[in-house]
């Protein structure tokens, strides 16, 4: 039962990246019906640009506290990766957004290949080491160990979540997003500047995935150039889940893949008689995403996609 | 493109001439290309097989119009299949079955006998290669079915998934019962056999190839053999496109609603699609493991996917001589440059700011966003004499004043 | 009493919360022009897409030459007879006319992958019948000459007539065509009730649905009205002209 738990828990602190990251996939369809292939590698570039600024802070304030360097660190990496998921909106989707859906996704293709050719170029192919900032004492949960760097990564997850919900139903960007995702001419016609609109959106998912992904680096002690592609399907798949273009449907999908997946590779070499084990735990996520689309589109919470007609 | 052309149906006989001139220069280049060392003409036959891939993904992506992301998991399947046959591997996967399960690894060790438990099984290419092309084939129709229904994007992403299945697989099914021996890949795989003749020469020939009084070196015997079988596959996927096979793809990816109404049965011609793009894959597949001698999950990546379809994008979705330019540019063009570049900046620099691994990164990058952004029909687009309106209205003036 | 060749009674469709047919039904004679008309959103298009199959019925009969057909599938429905056009044209854009109206005969030909690569003595025979059959049609509706211009750079009356090619290569007994007469101008009415009396005469069936009351009037043998979807009406079209509800139904009469 401890293992159960124990499992449970690391979903969740999954879970909870995939959601950050979920997030930016679904605001982005919703109002583009586009999948921002690249969006994996915005993340990279957060963790990438966090490490930089750990490492000059390292020299220029050696001995700041653990969680004050993670917190410049994250708030430096964020501005970064918006302004990168701008530009990628700016030069590459901008023009193809009434093109035929096939051209927009193969730049997308091309613009991650591009992210992680330049983040190679930059930051050499090697893994790099992240380090640990936070004390490494396990927290103990109800029979279950968690680190503060997990439970940090909960605390900033769910804050966000909270944050980004204030924002699409209380404010008045927000306002504008709900419009634009729902039918942009309209929208338009109404007064909203639907181009304000998308570059905010994509700013905003921007910035969650560099939260995830200095937390990521984090959490996994260890950043490459290619680190977020997977993650990057992964919470596609999780946005899919709950409901593509629904925010809620990204948190919810990103929470439940993350439990699928932790215990999936838990419980999978009981399941199979040995014949599987956890090296497998990469094809939950896509296995969900095939059932998802096959018997049930619309995701947990339903879709809410662009009237683009 | 003006001197060139490959439009059979409009220009035959430049056409032809076109194909003669090329075909010349195909069969002379190893020749002259021997003088300067093996490495150019092993460049080549690597971006044969490519060439082989992108044609094979262009009847999925070019014809039918579905984005396959996962294409190179055919390529895998045909190359692993050759690995497990054509090498000591099957060997390997008695013993671990011996290991799981005594009663039935003895078993299987006597239906299969002594001879293979110790050196496992080496079937000649004459079967090999066709098998290779059918089991594809199967996992084309397999991985395409759950595929049928969903849109654009959505089965991008699938398919992306279904490759990345593959390659974890491949990584991983080695443990209890070994098939692909893991991340170590297969290696001692057989080189291609003809007619008694391997391709790798004989032991202690440094691999050079004696055909009676010719010889030439190893790579250039799998030169002809690849040319042999690109064009092979130019011919087939040509015929393909100008048939009534052909048509009902084109259908589908102009219009799937109004395909069904005409009668296309949908379900039925998309996984003929995905099965026949999946077949040549997997004889690409089967001749890059005897080519290489061992396969690796490392070759089967999503990277390596993303690469052939950056072929099929610049060359000319759906145009064969395009994909074909296509196939060249970007499996020669980077290991050209490699041999150019790196010297060239550590002479200018002093030391290699752009390693070629990266260039190659960046050339297919580029290739995809720039393409799509400024010429998304490729660089090689289908020449179609009546579709320029002003050329058309034009000549229909033409004709009215001459009838005036 | 006509041989009936289309007999469809007790269509029911229901998306959401909107009941867009009620017990809609439509019984039409061999080498009848039989005409679908109503007002804007009356369900004359959803009855279109239910025969053809492109959308599910919640209940009805469906009866072909006397034989029951499913509509399950578009591609059923047009392997049994029925080919259709649509309201915003459906071409295949890329490819040329010509190539649109071989598509046409894909479903009474059957050359496959062995064909395509070996073009063995049949399936040469049969790709050289396609070709001249395609030809054929596009000299009978009228762009014999078109045949190698890419169907999206043809003038949008010349589409229209690609579009009734390309149904008709698939051999229909039954062609229903969907707002055929959209966007043209009277010359071009004129010439596609001719075509349209041609088809007839060749012994085709029509079904077609349109906004032109004239053009209707004078074409059609019969015709029934939808509105809301429901039939209020069906017959002659002269008594379908006097009849008080369609005209209420048409100038918005008390609700």
């Amino acid at each position: 039962m401890d293992t159960f738990i124990q499992q449970i828990l690391n979903g969740l602190v999954l879970g909870s990246m995939y959601a950050l990251i979920a997030l930016g996939y679904t605001m982005v369809y919703g109002v583009l019906n586009l999948i921002n292939f690249a969006h994996g590698d915005v993340l990279m570039i957060g963790a990438m640009v966090g490490l930089t600024i750990l490492k000059l802070l390292n020299s220029a304030f050696p001995g700041l506290p653990g969680g004050v360097q993670l917190a410049i660190a994250i708030i430096g990496a964020m501005p970064v990766a918006m302004l990168v998921n701008v530009l990628i909106e700016r030069i590459a989707y901008r023009r193809l957004r009434n093109a035929p859906r096939l051209a927009p996704l193969i730049t997308a293709i091309g613009v991650s290949i591009l992210l992680q050719t330049f983040a190679m170029m930059i930051w050499g192919r090697s893994p790099l080491p992240f380090p640990q900032l936070l004390s490494s004492d396990p927290v103990s949960v109800g029979g279950a160990v968690i680190s503060h760097t997990q439970v940090l990564l909960l605390v900033l997850a769910a804050s966000s979540m909270v944050g980004l919900v204030f924002l699409v139903e209380k404010t008045k960007m927000g306002r504008a997003m709900r419009a634009v995702a729902e039918n942009p001419r309209v929208a338009g016609l109404m007064g909203v500047d639907s181009n304000r609109v998308i570059v905010s959106t994509f700013a905003i998912g921007a910035a969650l995935a560099a939260v995830a992904g200095v937390m990521w680096g984090a959490n996994y002690a260890s950043i490459q150039f290619a680190m977020g592609t997977v993650p990057g399907m992964k919470a596609f798949s999780a946005a899919v889940l709950g409901g593509i273009g629904n925010i809620y449907g990204a948190m919810i999908g990103g929470i439940v893949l993350g439990i699928i997946e932790s215990l999936g590779a838990g419980y999978i070499g009981d399941l199979t008689g040995g014949f599987l084990g956890s090296n497998y735990q990469d094809i939950f996520a896509f296995i969900v995403l095939i059932l998802v689309l096959t018997v049930r589109p619309s995701g947990i919470m339903g879709e809410r996609v662009a009237d683009r007609a | 493109m003006a001197i060139l052309t490959f439009d059979t149906a409009h220009k035959p006989r430049q056409s032809w001439a076109s194909m003669a001139v090329l075909l010349a220069v195909m069969v002379a280049f190893p020749f002259i290309a021997s003088h300067f060392g093996n490495s150019w003409v092993r460049i080549l036959d690597m971006a044969l097989l490519y060439i082989m891939l992108a044609l094979g993904l262009n009847i999925v992506v070019g014809f039918a119009g579905l984005l396959d992301l996962g294409y190179i998991a055919f390529f895998a399947v045909g190359a692993y299949l050759t690995g497990l046959l054509s090498s000591p591997q099957f060997a390997a996967l008695l013993e671990s079955v011996v290991n799981y399960s005594p009663a039935l690894g003895d078993a299987l060790v006597k239906l299969f006998g002594e001879q293979i438990h110790t050196d496992g099984i080496h079937l000649s290419v004459w079967f090999i290669v066709p098998l290779a092309g059918l089991i594809a084939a199967l996992f084309g129709a397999l991985l395409g079915a759950p595929t049928l229904k969903l849109r654009g994007d959505y089965l991008a992403i699938v398919t992306l998934g279904f490759g990345e299945i593959i390659r974890i697989f491949m990584n991983n099914l080695n443990d209890p019962i070994n098939f692909t021996n893991g991340p170590q890949g297969i290696n001692l795989i057989d080189p291609i056999r003809i007619f008694g003749v391997s391709l790798a020469g004989e032991a202690g020939s440094k691999a050079t190839v004696h055909l009676g009084a010719l010889s030439m070196p190893s790579v250039n015997a799998y030169y002809f053999l690849f040319l042999l079988l690109g064009i092979a596959t130019i011919f087939m996927t040509s015929r393909l496109q100008h048939s009534r096979l052909g048509r009902a793809w084109v259908a589908i990816r102009e219009d799937e609603i109004a395909a069904k109404a005409m009668g296309i049965n949908t379900r039925n011609v998309k996984l003929l699609a995905f099965s026949m793009g999946a077949s040549f894959g997997g004889v690409a597949g089967s001749m890059f493991a005897a080519f290489q001698g061992f396969v690796s999950p490392e070759s089967f990546s999503l990277t390596e996917s993303v690469a052939v379809l950056a072929m099929v994008v610049l060359g000319g979705i759906g145009h064969i001589p395009g994909v074909v330019m296509g196939g060249v540019l970007l499996a020669a063009l980077p290991e050209v440059l490699r041999h150019v570049v790196e010297p060239a900046q550590q002479a200018l620099f002093g030391k290699v700011v752009i390693e070629a691994e990266v260039l190659r990164q960046l050339l297919y990058g580029l290739a995809m966003v720039v393409i799509m952004l400024y010429r998304p029909a490729g660089l090689w687009p289908s020449p179609r004499k009546e579709d320029r309106p002003a050329a058309a209205l034009a000549k229909e003036e033409h004709e009215e004043n001459e009838h005036a | 009493m006509p041989e009936l060749l289309l007999n469809i009674s007790g269509v029911n469709k229901r998306f959401g919360g909107l009941q867009a047919l009620t017990e809609v039904g439509v019984s039409i004679a061999k080498g009848q022009i039989y005409g679908l008309i109503g007002p804007n959103g009356a369900g004359k298009t959803t009855f279109f897409n239910v025969i053809t199959g492109l959308y599910q019925p919640d209940t009805g009969r469906f009866e072909l030459a006397g034989q029951p057909y499913s509509p399950s599938a578009p591609h059923a429905v047009a392997r049994a007879g029925i080919a259709r056009t649509f309201q915003n044209i459906r071409l295949f854009g890329e490819m040329s006319a010509l190539e649109n109206v071989m598509v046409g005969r894909h479903v009474r030909t059957h050359q496959g992958v062995f064909g395509a690569i070996f073009r063995h003595k049949a399936a040469r025979a049969e790709e050289a019948a396609i070709r001249a059959r395609a030809q054929e049609l596009l000299d009978f509706v009228g762009i014999g000459q078109y045949a190698h211009r890419t169907a999206r750079y043809l003038s949008y009356g010349d589409q229209r007539r690609l579009e009734i090619a390309r149904a008709l290569a698939t051999d229909p007994k039954l062609l229903a065509l969907d707002e055929p007469a959209a966007g043209m101008n009277a010359t071009e009415k004129l010439a596609l009730r001719e075509l349209l009396v041609k088809i007839r005469d060749a012994g085709i069936t029509i079904l077609l649905i349109e906004h032109d009351v004239k053009l209707m009037m004078g074409l059609c043998d019969r015709i029934s009205v939808l509105e809301y979807g429901k039939l209020i009406a069906e017959g002659l079209p002269a008594d379908i002209q006097k009849n008080q509800a369609v005209i209420d139904a048409y100038l918005g009469g008390a609700h």
